[in-house]
């Protein structure tokens, strides 16, 4: 008997994989192109490399939801170099969610202080930029620039895979601006 | 003569409330809220949620013999009521965040630590008439102790190795086996209910929507029944259905990447990506469709904000078909990889008893016979006039969580056929009066049932809202499920539970 893992890998050889391929099906919600654009601004300013540590400071778990779906074969962010790490000691990005909650101010605090020079922080959604809805609340100090200096803010509730594409792209660039 | 047969008939010792929909609330004075916690000793009465406001206690219960839903409450002047945590363990954590949030304290608790509190809030006991003044350092947490030869502990977290949210686990291991997991959970507390209070209806229903974020459905669901309830507004029938649409494409989304990740993290990359590459698809159809992919803001009180354009049944028809296909290859997958089943099968088991205690719902209930689903029971339309199973099995491991996945996926897509052909025509929204009143109402997330009990005041704004989480009752049996198990096996039962960190933590 052929067991059914071989199917799917017979499938894949013949069908190819689901990552959306490039210039023969131009994408029209412009995913195509982006990645074409992440991939290249990577390739040239990081030598194919950029590690990512998320940290959710509070978040609905919308956000996470979607961060998910970048790293699924459809939008594969893996296939550019960028990738998502286990540790902050790992890190060149931390991707930080959510409105920074008073309980969670610390342990951000202490990962910004764990990842190594230069860094770079992402803020995450709308919640990130200024603690979106439950912004004003006791126990929620606002964004994530309330705690860590933050180089990018990323908009959506939460940001479409799409979006958390272009907003890599546009860190890439701060980041020769800054180089 | 009270005391006797079902829970409405042992409130009729206490005073009903005239505002309360749809479901009975009662007041109970001191005796009686006594009577009531000895009488929760014999009686088949499954805790539903329990929470505060102002100075008065409120706690849901269902009668198991006749699914009936009432909601008993005890005014508190002095500050203390006598705690349930003692008859229902599933109460305990709820207490001790009612302690944290309003300052009543649950007398007879022996767990007295705080739970939501770390001791870094600007001012203690936060949402009371008169809050007191800051801790002056965050506190200390004493975990439970377990003590033994070549015992030593593993902390994790607040903040995980992958996406995941925040939440500190305190192991107890001797070598590789778990002998002690304890959770601390409150990381991600934001104050919902203090954000809800005041808030018009409309900005209430966005925060609402935002207090977990994979169950934005449910949420948005439950809190505009709750507003309907009160208002004595029923939604237009479409309304009704739509949702129901909405709820079930939600669940699968959710569903198929829970198989994904539990394999996943069984060392099974293979299922995750088709999973991801399953619940894309979905997303999408979502975002054409309604116009978001997690289908946040859809559902509002009064009804749909998006109605379903033609020709949109037929796109959901398309995506169904092939979905349902490939879903069926990944089981068949999943079923005939011996080594992937092998790591499922016998881990993390959750006693049926345990589940029933605490009043488990979702996967994690029906995984451990627990067969209860607030589609059925209560029920709310349009689920009555559909035909649907409820998958219970026994075996209350990772595997019987992964078969009840798979189960209420084959339901759903089931169901969501039988949405779009009985589909009625005609509005998709009833306008909202501005005016005060109570109401409560129960929806099936993915996860188990979500209650939202809501007051509004006058202008029609909400002066209280309380929502709550399946996982109040799920994660406490995950500390019981790892007992015994290796540390290696945790994230598969982690996964397998998939409880809702920012839902818990409010």
């Amino acid at each position: 008997m052929i067991p059914p893992i071989a199917h799917f890998f017979f499938r894949h050889l013949f069908k190819g994989a689901f990552t959306q391929k490039g210039r023969v099906e131009p994408d029209a919600d412009g995913v195509v192109e982006l990645a074409e654009a992440v991939g290249q601004a990577a390739r040239g300013r990081l030598g194919r490399s950029l590690a990512i540590r998320e940290v959710d400071a509070g978040s609905c778990n919308a956000c996470e939801l979607e961060l998910h779906a970048v790293n699924n074969p459809v939008y594969d962010l893996e296939r550019f170099g960028i990738r998502f790490v286990a540790s902050p000691r790992h890190a060149d990005v931390l991707l930080v969610t959510g409105p920074v909650t008073a309980n969670m101010a610390e342990a951000l605090k202490r990962t910004y202080d764990a990842t190594p020079d230069p860094k770079w922080v992402v803020a995450l959604g709308d919640c990130g930029a200024d603690g979106g809805c439950f912004a004003g609340t006791y126990a929620v100090l606002g964004g994530v620039d309330q705690v860590i200096p933050v180089d990018l803010h990323i908009p959506g509730c939460p940001p479409s895979p799409k979006r958390v594409l272009a907003g890599l792209l546009a860190l890439l660039e701060s980041v020769a601006a800054k180089g | 003569m009270p005391g006797q047969g079902t829970l409405r008939d042992f409130l009729t010792i206490g005073h009903p409330v005239a505002a309360a929909r749809p479901w009975p609330r009662v007041e109970l004075d001191a005796k009686c809220w006594r009577l009531l916690i000895e009488r929760l000793g014999g009686a088949d009465w499954i805790l539903l949620a329990e929470w505060a406001t102002g100075d008065s206690v409120h706690v849901a219960l269902r009668d198991e013999a006749n699914g009936e839903i009432s909601i008993a409450s005890r005014a508190c002047p002095d500050g203390r009521f006598v705690a349930l945590g003692q008859m229902r363990p599933g109460a305990i954590r709820l207490e001790r965040a009612i302690h944290d949030l309003w300052g009543l304290v649950p007398e007879g608790l022996d767990d007295q630590r705080p739970w939501l509190d770390h001791g870094r809030w600007p001012r203690r006991r936060p949402l009371a008439a008169q809050p007191d003044l800051a801790a002056d350092a965050p506190y200390r947490y004493d975990f439970l102790a377990a003590e033994g030869d070549g015992l030593h502990q593993i902390p994790v977290g607040p903040v995980h190795a992958g996406i995941i949210e925040p939440g500190h686990f305190r192991f107890h291991a001797q070598g590789e086996t778990v002998v002690r997991l304890e959770e601390r959970l409150g990381y991600v507390h934001k104050g919902i209910a203090a954000a809800l209070m005041g808030k018009p209806v409309a900005q209430a229903a966005k925060i609402i929507a935002r207090v977990s974020g994979d169950s934005t459905v449910a949420y948005s669901l439950a809190f505009a029944r709750a507003v309907e309830a009160a208002l004595d507004v029923t939604p237009p029938p479409r309304a009704q259905w739509i949702r129901a649409l909405l709820a079930e494409l939600e669940r699968i989304a959710n569903h198929v990447f829970d198989i994904g990740a539990i394999c996943n993290d069984a060392a099974f990359v293979l299922m995750l990506s088709h999973m991801g590459v399953l619940r894309e698809r979905v997303l999408r159809v979502n975002e054409g469709l309604f116009g978001h992919r997690l289908l946040m803001d859809r559902i509002v009180p009064g009804g749909v904000a998006v109605d379903l354009r033609e020709g949109a049944a037929d796109a959901i028809r398309k995506l169904l078909h092939g979905f349902a296909k490939d879903f069926r290859k990944a089981v068949h997958l999943y079923n005939e990889t011996p080594s992937l089943i092998d790591r499922t099968t016998g881990t993390g088991f959750v006693a049926a008893t345990l589940a029933h205690r605490f009043g488990a719902g979702g996967f994690v209930g029906r995984a451990s016979r627990s067969g209860h689903d607030a589609r059925k029971t209560p029920g709310y339309p349009p689920y009555d006039d559909l035909d649907f199973a409820i998958p219970v099995l026994a075996e209350g491991d990772v595997h019987a969580r992964i078969e009840v996945r798979i189960a209420e996926v084959q339901a759903s897509l089931g169901l969501i056929e039988q949405i779009l052909t009985k589909l009625p025509s005609g509005s998709v929204l009833a306008p909202l009066p501005a005016r005060t009143g109570e109401g409560v109402a129960v929806a099936e997330s993915f996860r188990g049932e979500v209650l939202v009990w809501v007051r509004l005041d006058e202008r029609g704004h909400v002066a209280q809202c309380h929502p709550h989480d399946p996982s109040w009752f799920q994660w406490p049996l995950l500390e019981a499920a790892i007992e015994g198990n290796i540390v290696a096996d945790f994230p598969v039962c982690n996964k397998s539970f998939n409880c809702s960190y920012s839902g818990h933590d409010l």
